[in-house]
């Protein structure tokens, strides 16, 4: 029924903006929590995006137009790739348009904006944090890739919906050449969104940063946007390792209010132990010099790589 | 002519023990300070005073670090203007050349070397006028004097993709104001260069508007986190010129508060250290534990950073036999604690990662360039005013030297564990065996003219103070001198062929003071 697959489809859209910022409020409460300190409200990246919309903005005098845009392009590919990323129903319109390989490609589009607004301005903590920024991209990216293709091999098809139904439904769930595409794709997940050991999303430190130095100079709902933008990242990734690796609960097939009911559970159980695991990651280990970035996605590369070769020879 | 020939003509002078000074002609000058370094000396102090009798007349001081003890040399010099020029020693000690920046700038007196930079003056008074000069010579100072920033030059690194980064003084986190000038090429830093001098607080101006028996709570606001050292250094000048002794009680006591202050600090260190190295557990568990020890200090004392502890002939505070009990208990529990928690870092593999071999100062570049106190300990260094120039209750306690010779900043954080245990255990055994009897003597205001120094080693290193005693119980000159000055130009150096991301890891290991040089 195209209906209801069109509500599917604003259903997810919504729910990932709605469900973005929560999720990173409950990992910074796990991180909190496994420091012994008082855990921040889970609702405070809300407050701050809220403040930040009703603050002025403030631009630089050299700024470019491709400055004023790039928070807009940022948040828009993030509204887009969560349309095509099966969180609660495979039964997507939105993703005939697009398979998982445009989906890196999307991901990709923000990175470029995000780093030549950084470089828009000139000063040199834009330029020192795009340029690590497109290091950790160009590497985290065939990464990846790699652990889609994995999982497409298995599946047949490139499209995310599709390998997800086509797991969800399998008799037998266990692939140990996934196993090997679940670590690959977590240290891409780490490197990807800026968290330790690869970046510190808590820091004040500006010549240590990579994402935050590229957001130094946007202010209020530019700024906004940017951090908005930066949950849905994480929360796609989130959601596109549980359409890789535990599909199950997501409604495949046409989506009643019975689908629903298991899906939106599911999702938040899945959400919920992520974060808590995310924390638990950033707990226990230190920022690594950035030097150390590329062995970091070169492992996780192999461990891609790792994870086909496995499939190939194991047909697994 | 030797060490020992330069030492034996100086008279002595009162207030730290160990300390000699020495008239001499502009000759001498150069050759004494050559004799101090060729005989393994280093420079601790280098500042300008104008003659109270006769304004036309002033004098520069070296205070120079031998094994003997401290010397201070005076040379007489002509008191602002063209004439008033004296022979640089940047040559000899590296670490001069700031010092005689600072000195023209406060007092009008300039040295011979090449680098004639302003150092502290920004904005805030034009360059003609010296702030230490009586009143009559600033009195030129305009409503809104030039901005001498602009014109201030870096000297710049040439080459095929050298860019620079500029950085501060307004910092992303809430930390003190400083610049620094990176040249690098990729992420690789060829160069730093600082700037500081932006939080001048006027505080020797300050001085001679107080009187002698006062000073001593200013002296304590010189840099927060070494109240207690700075106060120390200024009684201790202040009690030799009027031949005050202390009680034994006082003495004890003061170390008490200086031990205090080294653990609080080292703490917060170690924990600032963890978290610059993305390891935020480490920052929450020396945060509380450095919580505790303040509460402990604050229940005891009634104040948490002891700031208006120390006063001329004694103590403020006494500390009674429940306090001092609790007080026992809560560092013994800081320092297993602190154990606890250094196998911690000792074996986690990112954090030795990032802390093993970053930012190292070679132990010769560290003689060369004269670094002090607890980089200098780091560095292979084994210099301790505790140990080396001992005043009282230090004879008796004999604390333990601590030194490492890697240089890096694993080893400045090897140290400041070793420190903190060292003092903890210091703190037991003073509470154990304070002297009885009062804590707090009288103390009459020095005769006008008389001259004394303190030596105390805080936390960050050796605190100099030389204290000149004015007409009617006033101060005619008061020059705290903080360790930061030797170390900040280290820094400099520990960076050069590190990572730009490494650089705030590096400069939290030295963890200089912007206040304590930038009086």
């Amino acid at each position: 029924m195209r209906l209801a697959e069109l509500v599917t489809q604003v259903l997810e859209i919504v729910a990932a903006l709605v469900a973005a910022p929560i999720f990173l409020g409950w990992v910074n409460q796990c991180r909190a929590w496994l420091q012994n300190r008082r855990a921040p409200s889970i609702w405070l990246p809300y407050r701050n995006i809220r403040k930040l919309f009703h603050k002025d903005a403030v631009i630089a005098e050299n700024a470019s137009p491709l400055f004023r845009a790039a928070p807009y392009v940022v948040f828009g590919t993030m509204v887009v790739a969560a349309g095509i990323i099966p969180s609660m129903g495979t039964r997507l319109p939105l993703v005939a348009a697009a398979d998982a390989i445009a989906l890196v490609g999307l991901f990709a589009t923000a990175r470029v904006f995000v780093s030549l607004a950084a470089m828009d301005v000139g000063t040199a903590f834009g330029t020192l944090g795009a340029r690590r920024e497109m290091m950790v991209g160009f590497l985290a990216e065939p990464a990846l890739l790699m652990v889609i293709f994995v999982a497409s091999l298995i599946s047949a098809t490139t499209a995310l919906p599709a390998i997800s139904e086509h797991l969800a439904t399998q008799t037998l769930g266990l692939y140990p050449s996934l196993a090997f595409s679940a670590i690959a794709f977590t240290l891409v997940l780490l490197a990807e969104n800026a968290r330790i050991p690869v970046d510190n999303p808590a820091t004040h430190l500006e010549l240590t940063m990579i994402h935050e130095a590229m957001l130094l100079e946007y202010s209020a709902r530019h700024l906004a946007l940017m951090e908005w933008g930066a949950a849905l990242k994480l929360f796609n990734y989130a959601c596109i390792g549980f359409a890789l690796f535990v599909p199950w609960g997501v409604a495949t097939g046409e989506l009643g209010p019975l689908g629903l009911l298991v899906a939106i559970p599911a999702l938040a159980l899945k959400l919920a132990l992520a974060g808590a695991g995310l924390a638990v990651i950033e707990t226990v280990s230190a920022k690594m010099r950035v030097m150390r970035a590329p062995e970091f996605l070169a492992s996780a590369f192999l461990f891609a790589v790792l994870g086909l070769l496995v499939h190939v020879m194991l047909g697994a | 002519m030797s060490l020992r020939r330069w030492w034996d003509r100086a008279h002595g002078v009162t207030g730290a023990p160990s300390v000699r000074g020495l008239g001499v002609t502009a000759e001498e000058w150069l050759q004494a300070a050559r004799d101090v370094a060729a005989a393994g000396g280093r420079l601790l102090s280098l500042w300008a005073s104008v003659d109270a009798s006769n304004p036309a007349a002033a004098a520069v001081y070296a205070a120079l670090l031998t094994e003997a003890g401290v010397l201070v040399l005076e040379l007489a010099t002509p008191a602002h203007g063209e004439r008033a020029v004296y022979a640089g020693l940047a040559e000899i000690f590296p670490a001069a050349t700031r010092m005689q920046r600072a000195a023209f700038d406060l007092s009008g007196v300039r040295s011979s070397d090449p680098d004639q930079r302003p150092w502290l003056r920004h904005s805030a008074w034009p360059a003609d006028a010296h702030p230490l000069l009586p009143a009559a010579a600033t009195a030129a100072a305009v409503a809104e004097p030039p901005n001498a920033d602009a014109a201030y030059e870096f000297v710049r690194v040439e080459g095929e993709g050298v860019h620079e980064i500029a950085v501060g003084p307004v910092h992303a986190g809430t930390i003190e104001p400083g610049h620094f000038r990176f040249s690098v090429v990729g992420e690789k830093v060829l160069r730093l260069e600082q700037h500081l001098g932006y939080v001048h607080k006027g505080i020797e101006r300050r001085f001679t508007e107080l009187p002698i028996l006062a000073g001593h709570r200013l002296a304590a606001r010189v840099s927060g986190d070494s109240a207690v050292a700075f106060s120390w250094a200024y009684c201790q000048a202040l009690e030799g010129m009027s031949e005050c002794l202390i009680p034994a009680r006082a003495a004890w006591l003061r170390a008490l508060f200086l031990e205090l202050e080294r653990i609080a600090n080292h703490l917060g260190d170690l924990g600032a250290l963890g978290n610059d190295a993305g390891f935020a557990f480490g920052l929450v568990q020396f945060s509380r534990l450095k919580e505790d020890l303040l509460r402990a200090v604050d229940e005891a004392f009634g104040q948490r950073y002891l700031l208006d502890a120390v006063v001329p002939g004694g103590t403020q505070v006494d500390v009674s036999a429940p306090a001092a009990h609790a007080l026992t208990e809560r560092v013994s529990a800081i320092a297993q604690e602190a154990n606890a928690l250094r196998r911690i870092y000792d074996e986690h593999s990112g954090v030795r990662d990032r802390f093993a071999g970053a930012g190292c100062l070679a132990p010769e570049l560290a003689v060369r360039l004269g670094v002090l106190g607890l980089v200098a300990r780091a560095s292979g260094q084994a210099l301790d005013a505790r140990c080396d120039l001992p005043c009282a209750p230090y004879s008796e306690l004999a604390p333990a030297k601590v030194v490492r010779t890697e240089g890096d900043v694993a080893a400045r954080v090897a140290v400041r564990f070793d420190e903190l245990q060292e003092s903890c255990r210091l703190v037991g055994r003073i509470l154990a065996s304070l002297p009885g009897g009062p804590h707090l003597s009288s103390v009459a205001a020095p005769a006008a003219g008389a001259f004394g120094v303190g030596f105390v080693e805080g936390w960050r290193g050796p605190v100099f103070l030389a204290l000149e005693a004015g007409a009617g119980g006033s101060i005619h000159r008061c020059h705290p001198h903080d360790p930061s000055w030797q170390n900040w130009p280290a820094l400099e150096h520990a960076v050069i062929g590190n990572i730009v991301p490494d650089f705030p890891l590096i400069n939290k290991s030295f963890n200089l003071s912007y206040s304590g040089p930038d009086v």
